[in-house]
């Protein structure tokens, strides 16, 4: 109800208001919109009041709303309703517009805080993001240690298993190497057991035995001594000599090598100095002072150790030479060490024409070298040729003659010294063949002997009675053998003796020390003691043992 | 280079007396002896049974003969055929015979290694020794003869006996550092004596002449150890082949080592030259072959071989052994050294088809010769650095610091080498085969590069 009660306010003041709008329509931008009465008399005035509701109603029939005025009206007054009616009009619009821009605002008020509150969102989201993202990296760098670390201890496994696989593939070598071991044990332990349950019950027991058809000497000759302490000592004493002789030679050769060594440090050491003394000469005077006064305190401890004959086994001396030899050396890599230094700045500096100079100086040497070589090759070959003239001349008849007269004289003495030798072996030749086929005689003798004599004894037995005369059983002998007969087998004699056990007179032992048979002797001379053991096969030796026992030869001579 | 026509032997015996003038053979049970440089059989003996082993002893007067089966051993005069002996062991039985040093002593070892009997040619004595050890290696002789080292075993622990030779005399008995002594060895020098131990632990003691321990040396643990041993000539070095394919030279002054030579399956990065074995097959045109040539070429159906150099770097075969066997075929089983120590010959078994030669003066690897096929034997010339080796086929290979050659050996009906023997002189080579032996006569002026 209030735009009525306003338009019935207004009702006077119409014209006033319409005034109003127009000024306000021509002046939009300066002048307020609410409620500006004081521009009142711009837009209308008494003058222009058609033109101003011609205007009007061309604004509001442009606004859509009915016409205030057509032009059939004819009175100058305004049709009071139309005009309200427009009015009202224009206020519903108007009303309408401002709660329209109510509306905006509202919504414009909702988007903007929406806006704040999404802007706030965004900007937590996007620290949230940068967050993780940094969790995320340092998650990665873990994982990534956790996985070398995995790595590692995989490869570490790995070895592991390899060693275990190995100590388990020698535990199985070692484990069939026992059992293989042990098998060939238990086989041989069988085998044992039954050799042994063989040889119980076999009755017949092969007992061991040697037949040899004459004993054969010893291989240099020699007679064969009993084991005594003395024989013991002297092999002790042997055997220390050759232990001696040994470590004797062995530090005779050490002593040779290390003079022989010391003699090349010596040697080395002087080169050495010579070599730094000549660098020191083409060197800078500068240097030469500066290395004068520690040069002159080693030259001194150089003179000292320069004896190379006489102090060769002293530690003091060998020690002196390789402290002043490692000096030299040092001396001598420094200076290696200056010059190298000292060439490559040249090379440096010199540049491109350096470059070829070097080249140069290389092609020349190279000349040089070939020259040189071509020079000992002429050199050899004049050699050869003299050589070869030296060799096949006869201009120097003397010389070679003379040569000659000493190579003959040479050749026959060597010639009558063969000679002596080749007598010498054959005559040995022949006194070894002597030997044995008096060996051989020997022991056919024995056995006809033998044979005579168990005949002969059959025949005694027989015919004598047991205290029968030794002579003359000695006599009685129908081989007329003379000389003593120098070993029994143990084992006929022994059959003998058993089938003649009446015999007390015919004792008889195979072995008999020297010693023993005197005492036999002495001891009961009636008892006939045969044959002493000697071990020889040489006839002469035989009469040497008439010699010993007088008594037997007695016996046996008639 | 003669060859001489093929002879028959039985058991691989056939030994060439020490002085170098007879050739002694087994036939059988017959004893054959020939002279040396005409062949012809001087000696024929007949023993009572076929023979396992014989020897000539020290003077070339006598050759023993063992039949062990029967438990007999006979032995026979070079000089007086007539003259004989026989040593019967009886019940106890016998397992290995051998000659003393001063050649009139036989030592036999009964079965069971229960004893060794001394049996003497000059007096008929008899002595005894007991406890014997029953390994690869219990007993061995010093060059000169003097003294006898013998391994014991009492009481679960080892011991070496040092026996004078001469009388028998016990000069030293002492335990070793050993666990299960498998091998001694005499240096040349007679002063020394190198003791080891079984394949399960790497340990080599050496003990002085009079007994005392010098020094030990182990190179690792565990893994299995010595495979075989062998001094240097002049004494000075000790070379040690063990399962782990190396062999570690050790010096006589202070008995360490001095040196380790590996054999790598893959050769490179050295000086030496790799000798190898190339068989080229004869081109057989068969247009143009006649009797003759069918009669006489035997070489027709053998190949020809010769050596060429193979440029570095090379690669040996090598086969790996069964695991599951004891004693596998892997490490240095065969060691020699030259006459002069100058060169040392090695073969690795799982590489059993190249032979390593070494350099001792410089201490690195000389030469390699790889064959075709695995290698049987090879042995040092005792006069020069020639180094002959065979390898079952009907070749003979040479090798010398000049060069390698390969030669056929002349026979019918093809003859396979099994082992060779240098003659004492160095002059010829006794070529064994299964059942036959063949000499080879060296050029003199060969003989003479």
């Amino acid at each position: 109800m209030m735009p009525e009660s306003s338009l019935v306010k207004d009702h006077y003041g119409i014209s006033v208001k319409c005034g109003a709008p127009l000024l306000r329509h021509f002046n939009q931008s300066s002048l307020p919109l609410h409620g500006n009465t004081n521009a009142q008399s711009a837009f209308c005035t008494q003058q222009n009041v058609p033109e101003c509701l011609s205007h009007i109603n061309q604004e509001v029939s442009s606004l859509g709303l009915r016409t205030i005025w057509t032009e059939l009206d004819e009175s100058s007054d305004l049709n009071v309703v139309t005009v309200l009616n427009c009015m009202h009009d224009l206020i519903q619009l108007h009303r309408r517009s401002l709660r329209t821009l109510e509306n905006m605002e509202v919504e414009q008020l909702k988007s903007s805080s929406k806006l704040d509150y999404l802007q706030l969102s965004t900007t937590r989201l996007k620290e949230q993001l940068e967050c993780s993202k940094r969790e995320n990296t340092g998650l990665l760098e873990r994982e990534r240690q956790l996985q070398q670390k995995v790595k590692s201890l995989q490869n570490c496994l790995k070895n592991e298993k390899e060693e275990m696989q190995k100590l388990q593939n020698m535990i199985a070598s070692r484990a069939t190497q026992y059992n293989h071991d042990m098998k060939r044990k238990e086989r041989d332990l069988n085998k044992l057991k039954e050799r042994l349950s063989q040889l119980l019950v076999d009755k017949k027991e092969r007992k061991q035995a040697i037949d040899v058809l004459n004993n054969i000497g010893r291989a240099d000759g020699k007679r064969s001594v009993w084991k005594t302490e003395k024989t013991e000592a002297k092999h002790e004493g042997e055997m220390y000599k050759t232990l001696l002789s040994d470590y004797d030679a062995r530090q005779r050769d050490l002593v040779l090598e290390n003079a022989e060594l010391r003699r090349v440090l010596h040697q080395v050491k002087n080169d050495m100095v010579s070599l730094l003394r000549l660098k020191k000469l083409t060197q800078k005077g500068v240097q030469n002072e500066r290395d004068g006064t520690q040069a002159n305190s080693e030259e001194e401890q150089e003179e000292e150790g320069f004896e190379p004959g006489k102090e060769l086994f002293s530690v003091h001396a060998s020690e002196k030479l390789t402290n002043s030899i490692r000096l030299q050396w040092r001396r001598l890599k420094s200076h290696v060490e200056q010059l190298d230094s000292q060439v490559s700045l040249a090379q440096v500096n010199a540049g491109k024409s350096s470059e070829t100079t070097p080249r140069e100086t290389q092609e020349e040497e190279v000349d040089k070298l070939k020259l040189e070589i071509q020079e000992y090759k002429d050199l050899i070959q004049t050699q050869q040729h003299l050589l070869q003239h030296q060799l096949s001349s006869s201009c120097d008849e003397i010389t070679s003659l003379r040569n000659d007269g000493y190579m003959l004289q040479e050749k026959e003495r060597l010639r009558g010294e063969w000679k002596t030798l080749e007598g010498q072996r054959s005559i040995f030749e022949r006194e070894r063949k002597n030997f044995t086929e008096a060996a051989i005689r020997l022991s056919h003798e024995r056995k006809a002997f033998e044979e005579d004599r168990a005949t002969w004894l059959k025949h005694q037995f027989l015919s004598l009675s047991p205290c029968g005369d030794p002579k003359k059983l000695m006599l009685s002998n129908p081989t007329g053998e003379t000389e003593l007969n120098l070993q029994l087998t143990q084992e006929k004699l022994s059959e003998f003796l058993s089938d003649s056990a009446s015999t007390p007179k015919y004792r008889s032992s195979s072995s008999l020390s020297t010693v023993d048979l005197h005492h036999a002797l002495h001891a009961t001379p009636e008892n006939l003691l045969i044959k002493p053991k000697v071990k020889t096969t040489n006839t002469e030796e035989s009469r040497n043992l008439w010699e010993d026992f007088p008594i037997l030869q007695e016996l046996s001579e008639p | 280079m003669n060859f001489s026509e093929v002879f028959k032997q039985s058991n691989q015996l056939c030994k060439v007396s020490p002085d170098g003038k007879y050739l002694a053979t087994c036939v059988q049970y017959r004893l054959v002896i020939r002279d040396v440089n005409t062949l012809q059989i001087l000696n024929l003996y007949t023993c009572l049974d076929q023979i396992s082993h014989m020897e000539w002893s020290s003077d070339s007067l006598f050759i023993l003969c063992a039949m062990y089966k029967r438990a007999l051993v006979q032995v026979w005069s070079l000089e007086q055929p007539d003259w004989h002996c026989k040593i019967d062991e009886g019940s106890i039985g016998l397992v290995s015979s051998r000659w003393s040093p001063d050649g009139r002593h036989i030592l036999n070892t009964t079965e069971f290694h229960l004893r060794i009997t001394v049996w003497s040619l000059c007096t008929k004595a008899v002595s005894y020794i007991k406890y014997p050890k029953a390994c690869q290696k219990g007993l061995d002789f010093s060059r000169d003869g003097c003294y006898m080292a013998l391994a014991e075993r009492r009481d679960c622990k080892d011991y070496v006996s040092i026996f004078v030779c001469d009388d028998w005399h016990l000069l030293r008995h002492f335990e070793t550092e050993t666990q299960d002594l498998s091998g001694l060895e005499w240096s040349p020098n007679g002063c020394v004596l190198a003791v080891w131990e079984s394949c399960l632990e790497y340990k080599m003691s050496l003990y002085s002449l009079d007994g005392r321990l010098l020094s030990t040396y182990s190179a690792y643990e565990w893994s299995l150890g010595i495979k075989s041993v062998s001094w240097s000539p002049s004494s000075q070095f000790l070379a040690i082949g063990s399962f782990d394919e190396k062999v570690r030279i050790l010096n006589h002054i202070t008995w360490k080592k001095i040196a380790q030579f590996e054999h790598p399956a893959i050769i490179d990065n050295t000086k030496a030259t790799v000798y190898k074995e190339i068989e080229k097959r004869p081109a057989v045109s068969s247009d143009e072959m006649s009797l003759h040539d069918i009669t006489v070429a035997s070489s027709l159906f053998s190949t020809q071989s010769k050596y060429d150099i193979s440029p570095l770097p090379v690669q040996i075969p090598v086969v790996k052994p069964d695991p599951d066997r004891a004693n596998p075929k892997i490490g240095v089983s065969a060691l020699a050294f030259s006459s002069d120590s100058r060169y040392i010959a090695t073969k690795n078994d799982n590489m059993a088809t190249a032979v390593w030669v070494w350099d001792m003066q410089k201490l690195r690897l000389e030469a390699v010769l790889e064959q075709t096929s695995t290698i049987r034997c090879f042995q040092w010339d005792p006069r020069r650095p020639r180094l002959a080796l065979c390898t079952g086929n009907s070749k003979l290979y040479l090798w010398s610091p000049g060069g390698c050659v390969s030669v056929q050996v002349p026979a019918e009906g093809g003859f396979q080498v099994h082992s060779l023997n240098w003659h004492c002189s160095g002059d010829s080579l006794i070529l064994i085969g299964k059942d036959q032996l063949c000499l080879c006569y060296m050029d003199a002026d060969q003989n003479n590069e």
